[in-house]
């Protein structure tokens, strides 16, 4: 598996709380662990208290841009259905966008000040390049816990990036220190990846 | 839980990813520092937190940046490496110190490390520390990675004792919170030189000030010809016909919008190398200069009479990117590298999804109740409860700086007075901030006998910040137990005599002192005692749920604001006196609700019951404002 020249660039998006950093976390040290230069930008402090979190991840032989230039993500893991709306412009022509089939209603929605979209994954159906929505969140409170959400996701993106799944296991294993919880976000991940594997997505 | 958990001892050797906090950290433990103090701040929060977690070093939480700057400084006078940390607006609050710190020197190395918010991602402005280092006259580095950020770290402490003189350390948000790789190495046995009395240099009377004055500038010079030849400001030669001069963080952007320019990267940003500049600025055709924020090494190599081509062409607003750089540079001559089209003109999305309060948040009971009060001036202060100023509360008028809330509050209060007009005016404040900068605004306020209301908000941590302890909490960054303040004493102290404390959770409670504060004729303080939900202090008992059939649609439960609360369907009906009113019926998501019971004191038909049961609880109905 080889990235060749060129820089991988993935952008994780969701709501505070979610899990995006700790799913990047994993990207992350699976691309360290395969030898590659890795950039991970993060998003800390007002952000966080259930604003949009955001995780740049660039991987490649030489990374400089900790930040991926808009419009040059070339996978988006959106963590909720408006914020892949809110981002798939940050996703180049023919990239991929892999999107959680959930929806979060902030305050500002509930209080009836703004409008949910009513159907973004319909929208979403329009994009570009490959498009795979994936019921992590339903699969998380099966397998156990919400919180296997982003495991789940980064399941997903796994089948469609050029990392090795011993990398990823790998990763897992050295994120998640306690035996049960390891096994539990492994098979998670596995899930997360038939998901995309059955539906024979191109790669990125 | 982010409190109390993160003393795991450091990954010990090898290549390991690490933020540019981390690496700064690591390479201060590495270079032998000792002591290092701080105020949270996004985005330096995470260097102390870091470094606290080495052994064989002293780190803590001081009350406010001036502070942290003076231990460190002290340690550092002592004979002992030192640091302090802190976000550009912290340099602000410890300005003082540094403006006369560079006149004083150092015994052991000394870093002043700050991280700039280009992007005001959790920040009031964007202030460019480059500016203060020419301010103070002391050397400032740049590094461009986590990288760097560790090796930077032990050539500036190298630099500080060699030139005597505080060392700025500068990284941005995308140096601090992104993750790299960075290379471990060994510690040597930290130096320690001890105390050694020198009145001229360390008492800065005016007397001693005026022949320090002359050495500063002298020092500036003899940095200006070090960093000519500092193995951090190096030339990468490629295409001639273009150079690009980028300090710090910037380069990263323009290395990569432009592989085949010449770059002149400075790691060392102030002073100049101006004789590198000249030679790298005589071999190129055209000279561009990149730099995030300010064009402040544009204007100085302008001043140096050399031609640049780039003048004016930068975004000086919001973090750069490759394609911004490239953007920004298009049509200078530049050859670029590849870049995909520009991304489509998509629809935006229809709404905003800012930051909020947590479910089950101690600040929603105040906000809920003087939200209420439209007649009030509310000023407000820097923390998680600035947020008081969105919907549905509208609870926050102002809000400028750590502190500001009480010198504002009296300020308004005064103008009112001095045009015969009588207005209520209640400052919000956290523990933390009141006692970073708060503490002096309240004397003012009772020396100056203003007629003014303030909320501590004591949550019992530095909340906006991830949870971090402050001398109202009684444990310091290493763990080790303190006497917490108590906030009742220390406002009775300080003269305030009409004090209550107050369960932010219990509405009629709250009311209650909200009115009979008003009504006080003076300052009067009112202190809640709920910690934030996000430390092991919090206690989240059992969910509460909504019974359909008992919800009435009024949205009453959705005034405290609180994210648990959903709307499932909105019905319009008409009423008796012809108008339309939407109501919205409501459920409780169970993982998010922390079960403080807020919302089921708002509600009128008691729909709101622990989540399993189907008995209505008790809980009082809302009180009458």
């Amino acid at each position: 598996m080889d990235i060749g020249e060129r820089t991988l660039n993935v952008l994780l998006a969701g709501i505070g709380g979610q899990g995006v950093l700790t799913a990047s976390q994993l990207l992350t040290e699976a691309a360290v662990l395969a030898g590659h230069d890795v950039k991970k930008s993060e998003v800390h402090g007002m952000a966080q208290r259930g604003g949009v979190v955001t995780s740049h991840v660039r991987i490649g032989r030489k990374v400089y841009s900790p930040i991926i230039s808009s419009g040059e993500v070339d996978m988006l893991v959106a963590f909720e259905e408006a914020e892949a709306l809110r981002w798939r412009s940050e996703v180049r022509p023919g990239g991929t966008l892999i999107v959680n089939c959930l929806r979060v209603l902030p305050p500002v929605v509930n209080l009836g000040l703004f409008k949910y979209p009513d159907d973004p994954l319909a929208s979403l159906r329009t994009f570009d390049g490959a498009f795979l929505p994936v019921e992590a969140s339903t699969l998380a409170i099966e397998a156990g816990s919400p919180r296997l959400a982003g495991t789940i996701l980064m399941g997903a993106a796994a089948a469609l990036l050029p990392l090795s799944v011993a990398h990823w296991e790998a990763a897992i294993r050295s994120r998640f220190s306690a035996p049960e919880v390891a096994d539990q976000n492994l098979k998670a991940f596995q899930r997360g990846r038939e998901c995309a594997l059955s539906q024979k997505l191109h790669l990125v | 839980m982010t409190k109390h958990h993160r003393l795991t001892a450091p990954a010990t050797s090898g290549r390991v990813l690490m933020s540019g906090n981390e690496a700064v950290a690591r390479g201060a433990w590495e270079a032998g520092v000792t002591v290092a103090s701080s105020y949270p701040g996004t985005p330096a929060t995470e260097i102390l937190e870091a470094f606290a977690r080495y052994p064989g070093v002293y780190a803590e939480w001081a009350p406010n940046e001036k502070v942290a700057f003076e231990v460190a400084m002290g340690a550092s006078l002592a004979g002992a490496r030192s640091l302090v940390s802190m976000k550009h607006v912290g340099l602000n609050v410890a300005a003082d110190p540094l403006m006369t710190g560079s006149y004083i020197g150092v015994r052991g190395g000394f870093l002043v490390v700050v991280s700039d918010d280009v992007g005001m991602g959790s920040s009031q402005n964007a202030q460019d520390t480059r500016y203060f280092a020419r301010f103070a006259k002391v050397p400032l580095f740049e590094p461009s990675d986590s990288h760097e950020a560790k090796a930077f770290v032990a050539e500036a402490l190298n630099l500080s004792e060699r030139m005597d003189t505080p060392v700025i350390v500068r990284l941005t948000t995308r140096i601090s919170h992104v993750k790299g790789l960075v290379e471990l190495g060994e510690r040597p046995a930290p130096p320690f030189l001890g105390f050694s009395k020198d009145p001229a240099k360390y008492v800065i009377l005016p007397a001693h000030a005026r022949k320090k004055r002359p050495k500063v500038l002298q020092r500036l010079k003899d940095l200006a010809r070090l960093a000519d030849t500092s193995p951090l400001n190096v030339i990468e030669w490629c295409d001639r016909q273009t150079g690009i001069i980028a300090s710090g963080p910037a380069y990263v952007y323009a290395r990569e919008a432009f592989p085949e320019a010449s770059f002149l990267k400075l790691g060392v940003s102030f002073p100049l190398a101006e004789g590198l500049i000249r030679e790298f600025a005589s071999q190129v055709k055209r000279l561009y200069i990149v730099e995030e924020l300010e064009g402040i090494v544009e204007a100085d190599v302008l001043a140096m009479g050399i031609r640049v081509d780039s003048v004016g062409k930068l975004p000086r607003t919001g973090e750069l990117t490759p394609r911004r750089v490239r953007t920004a540079l298009d049509g200078a001559g530049l050859k670029v590298a590849e870049a995909p089209p520009s991304p489509p003109d998509l629809e935006m999305l229809p709404f905003p999804r800012p930051p909020t309060l947590c479910s089950g948040c101690p600040h929603m009971g105040v906000f809920y109740t003087i939200g209420k009060m439209k007649d009030l001036v509310i000023t407000g202060d820097i923390g998680c409860y600035t947020l008081g100023v969105g919907s549905p509360w509208n609870a926050t008028h102002t809000c400028v700086c750590m502190g500001a809330s009480l010198g504002n509050a009296l300020g308004i209060e005064k103008a009112y007075r001095m045009a015969s007009q009588e207005q209520k005016v209640v400052a919000l404040i956290g523990d933390s901030t009141f006692l970073h900068s708060g503490m002096t605004g309240l004397l003012d306020i009772v020396y100056n006998g203003g007629n003014v209301t303030v909320f501590i908000l004591d949550n019992r941590t530095v909340g906006m910040t991830g949870g971090q302890d402050h001398p109202g909490t009684g444990v310091t960054l290493q763990e080790e137990k303190s006497k917490p303040v108590d906030f009742v004493a220390l406002c009775r102290a300080l003269g305030v005599e009409h004090v209550q404390l107050v369960d932010p959770y219990r509405l009629p409670e709250v009311y209650r002192a909200v009115k009979e504060a008003l009504a006080h004729p003076g300052p009067s303080v009112i202190v809640t005692n709920q910690p934030c939900i996000l430390i092991e202090e919090f206690h989240r008992t059992q969910p509460y749920e909504v019974l359909d059939e008992l919800c009435n649609g009024c949205g009453a439960c959705l005034k405290t604001g609180c994210p648990a609360i959903q709307v499932v369907r909105r019905e319009v009906v008409r009423l008796p006196n012809g108008r339309d009113k939407e109501l919205s019926y409501v459920t409780i998501d169970p993982v998010g609700c922390n079960g403080c019971d807020l919302c089921v004191q708002t509600c009128g038909p008691k729909a709101i019951v622990p989540l399993g049961s189907s008995v209505p609880t008790t809980a009082g109905a809302e009180p009458q404002s």
